[in-house]
């Protein structure tokens, strides 16, 4: 076992090279969401109703549904950024944090794929927009 | 990690004299959990629903137009607008500028102010004209 001190383990080694990384990649992921959920909201108001057929016709559209991809795909990645942050903020017990990580880690994956398989499936499905999807 | 707790603490929460950058501050993180999880949750269960065909798109729509959907919704509605105006305002913070005590108490004022605008304004616009 080692008689080294953390800090004399790691002094001049220089930096990971990583340190705002995390910072950064919140903030870049902050400005594409404020480009995208302006667009989400404006689309939105403009549809006459939030209906099934109304919905369905809008993300049958590439226009609307790639946007869409995109906006749940940053949203999660940002929202797993923010809770990460949280949790190291506020659970300090090691074991605790590393449950809580990967806890938020299955849970943004699984509602990420969810949602994004969900658009895809109407993006792709069969039915010409505005027609009812084919009876299963 | 593992906090001596006989030894004391440097003066933190209990000593400030709360204002609106401290309310802010933490609101922007309040509002930040709320619509990861929260929001998440409803922005997967609309799609998914709109996915799974009329009868799961009806049970969302009625969960949505319910009392307790209507609060969630104004709830998270008002929450994003907040976490976008205070985001922004940590943009500006980080680039160094709006730090002087007085423009720096206004734009965290500002940020609550324009969140209870914009979704008094979104909902009017939703109410209104759907």
């Amino acid at each position: 076992m080692s008689m080294e001190t953390p800090i004399a383990r790691v002094r001049g080694l220089g930096s990971a090279k990583a340190g705002a990384h995390h910072w950064w990649l919140e903030r870049l992921t902050s400005v594409a969401l404020l480009v995208l959920f302006i667009w989400l909201i404006a689309s939105i108001l403009r549809l006459p109703d939030l209906s099934y057929a109304t919905v369905r016709e809008w993300l049958a559209d590439p226009l609307a549904a790639v946007p869409m991809l995109l906006l749940v795909a940053v949203t999660f990645w940002h929202g797993k950024m923010g809770l990460q942050v949280v949790i190291e903020d506020y659970v300090h017990e090691a074991g605790s944090k590393a449950f809580a990580i990967a806890l938020l880690n299955f849970f943004t994956i699984a509602g990420a794929g969810l949602a994004l398989f969900a658009i895809l499936k109407i993006a792709f499905a069969v039915a010409a927009p505005g027609t009812p999807p084919p009876a299963a | 990690m593992h906090r001596n707790p006989s030894r004391p603490l440097s003066p933190h929460l209990t000593i400030w004299k709360w204002g609106p950058h401290m309310l802010v501050s933490i609101l922007h993180r309040v509002t930040g959990s709320g619509l990861a999880v929260v929001g998440s949750l409803a922005l997967v269960w609309w799609l998914v629903a709109a996915a799974s065909g009329p009868e799961a798109y009806r049970t969302f729509t009625d969960w949505a137009t319910s009392w307790l959907g209507i609060v969630i919704g104004v709830g998270l509605s008002w929450a994003f607008f907040q976490h976008t105006l205070s985001g922004l305002r940590h943009l500006v913070m980080d680039i160094g500028a709006g730090f002087e005590l007085g423009a720096n108490k206004f734009w965290a004022n500002m940020t609550m102010v324009g969140s209870a605008l914009l979704t008094a304004l979104f909902w009017f616009l939703i109410v209104g004209v759907k």
